[in-house]
């Protein structure tokens, strides 16, 4: 199966990622063989298995509804760009 | 041409935990911007999530409620896309194991019938934060106290037909989530917030139009407005040779119109895999069994059994099992009073005004049940009249204290002495010679309608302490005697 190059402008949208169009073949090349894997592993007789939602054998352990964290706003907002009045600011998003 | 609406709702409910789902920052509504987001919440790298116990308790509680299939197995999924809000890129939620598969909810149309509505699924899911865009000189405010908190979303089969029906879904829903302290459901806090998917199809025609999702309502009023205008632009545009795009649509309950939001349109494809930071979710059937135990009697068991048990109608008593609290309130009213059929009229009616003039819940009821079971109790042995009763209602509602205490104090115990009211009666005979000489003198088949005259001047002259049924009686008799 291969991927073309809207194609590979599409996903690198959805990833947010900037291409530059010197790299679309290559991008759009590894894309296709990871689908050509998938495609193999598609080829498997999977009949009667069933679906697996995390390759460990292992189950989730749960915490109890406690809470444990106490309040770090400063310490947390250190590393941020921008803030103010204890928010983090970021370019305007506007519906 | 005759048009048919098709509505699927998904409700997003707020659970009632003390943590978050997957971190130990506390859930509290109100608290300072970013002071209950800890390094998960944020999404900083080196985290793992853990689950909260009692999201799944609670899912599990709600499937259980609504006859659901209870996911035994259930697991987390990852839904990619970028927004400041969700730091991590992606919203943790379930996608093909959800903990609670199909269900159903029984919903009353406005003729009395039953209509059962279909629950497709209810899964578990983590909130995003918020974004605030004012004064921030052209960049948004983020604030991720929200930013984890769990929701249980419920998705409903496409089996709403109209607006009414969908509000009164929503409100079955509400109820049973707070009766299941399953969520606090405040509206006002975001604590339900409802999406509304909305196509409409010619009459008779087995296929669905295409759809339209308005986001993000949150208000029984608004519900019902939002997917009535919704209705109405779709009728227009397809009338008019147009055609509807599936997008999603934001209510503006200012200008009573849905508006596309176009922006999400382009990211509308989440890339859902399996989250690889979280186990699959065993459940045992211990726990199921524990949970089924625990379950509180539901609104429509109470709405039976007040029916059955103590006499009420069904609107009565549909009224009444709505909210779980008003159900309490009730219950003692009628247990005190020992007379269910007239607790119900007091709280529905004279209570229930009270508290919608003053826009208050039952619960911030400034007369307690016990109160007004006192008051009833004084009604029910004559102690006072109807009337003296809405005037010691009024007067609990103030704040002056017990019926008995508001009975005492403002003179309202009801003269039922029959010489007292003789005497009442003679007096106000002896005043009114006009109006004596006029009864007199009538047919005696237009007397009844005259005898209304002396029984209001006698409650005047009584202060409204007079038995009205005695005074009728003794007013007649001495009347007639005149004749």
């Amino acid at each position: 199966m291969s991927i073309d190059h809207d194609q590979v402008a599409k996903i690198a949208e959805l990833a947010r990622l900037k291409l530059e169009p010197s790299q679309m073949d290559q991008y759009a090349e590894n894309l296709s063989s990871i689908l050509d894997l998938a495609d193999q592993l598609q080829a498997a007789d999977t009949d009667g298995i069933e679906p697996l939602a995390n390759p460990l054998d292992a189950e989730q352990r749960l915490r109890a509804d406690k809470v444990t964290e106490t309040n770090q706003r400063e310490h947390l907002q250190k590393n941020a760009p921008s803030t103010e009045a204890g928010l983090f600011l970021v370019p305007k998003v506007i519906e | 041409m005759q048009w048919e609406t098709v509505i699927g709702l998904e409700i997003h409910v707020q659970l009632a935990t003390e943590s978050k789902i997957f971190s130990g920052a506390s859930t509290k509504f109100g608290a300072e911007p970013n002071t209950q987001a800890c390094a998960l919440d944020l999404g900083l790298p080196g985290v793992l999530p853990v689950v909260n116990e009692k999201a799944i308790e609670l899912g599990v509680r709600f499937g259980l409620a609504i006859d659901a299939e209870i996911g035994m197995k259930s697991a987390f999924d990852r839904k990619n896309y970028f927004y400041p809000d969700l730091p991590k890129g992606y919203q943790t939620t379930q996608m093909d194991y959800p903990i609670v598969g199909v269900g159903h909810m029984d919903i009353e149309l406005e003729d009395g019938s039953t209509k059962r509505i279909g629950v497709t699924r209810a899964h578990l899911e983590e909130d995003a934060g918020k974004s605030l865009h004012e004064d921030f000189d052209g960049q948004s405010g983020i604030d991720l106290n929200r930013a984890g908190t769990p929701l249980l979303e419920i998705v409903s089969e496409p089996d709403i037909r109209s607006a009414k029906e969908a509000v009164a879904y929503v409100k079955k829903i509400h109820s049973l989530i707070q009766y299941l302290d399953v969520s606090d459901g405040n509206m006002a806090e975001g604590s339900m917030r409802v999406d509304c998917n909305v196509s409409i199809r010619p009459k008779g025609q087995e296929e669905f139009g295409t759809r339209t999702e308005i986001k993000n309502v949150n208000s029984f009023k608004f519900i019902e407005k939002a997917i009535n205008t919704e209705i109405e632009r779709q009728i227009d545009l397809i009338e008019d040779g147009g055609t509807v795009v599936q997008e999603t649509r934001l209510y503006d309950s200012a200008k009573d119109e849905t508006r596309s939001m176009r922006s999400k349109e382009v990211a509308n494809d989440y890339r859902y895999f399996p989250c690889p930071d979280l186990l699959p979710i065993i459940i045992e059937q211990s726990f199921v069994d524990e949970i089924k135990a625990s379950l509180p009697e539901l609104p429509d068991q109470k709405r039976d059994r007040f029916q059955q048990e103590m006499g009420l109608s069904h609107y009565d008593a549909s009224v009444l099992s709505a909210s779980r609290d008003l159900a309490n309130y009730f219950e003692v009213v009628a247990t005190e009073a020992k007379d269910a059929k007239l607790a119900a009229n007091w709280v529905m009616g004279e209570l229930s005004k009270f508290l919608n003039q003053s826009d208050l819940e039952i619960s911030a009821s400034p007369v307690s049940a016990e109160q007004l079971a006192g008051m009833l109790i004084r009604l029910k042995d004559d102690t006072i009249s109807s009337k003296g009763a809405k005037t010691v209602l009024e007067a609990m509602w103030e704040g002056e204290g017990s019926a008995d205490e508001v009975i005492e104090k403002k003179g309202l115990k009801q003269v039922t002495d029959s010489g007292a009211i003789e005497s009442i009666v003679d007096e106000v005979i002896s005043n009114c010679p006009a109006q004596v000489e006029q009864y007199t003198s009538s047919e005696p088949d237009k007397r009844g309608k005259m005898v209304g005259f002396f029984v209001g001047q006698v409650m005047k002259a009584s202060k409204g302490t007079a038995n009205p049924g005695q005074v009728n009686q003794v007013l007649k008799k001495k009347l007639d005697a005149l004749c």
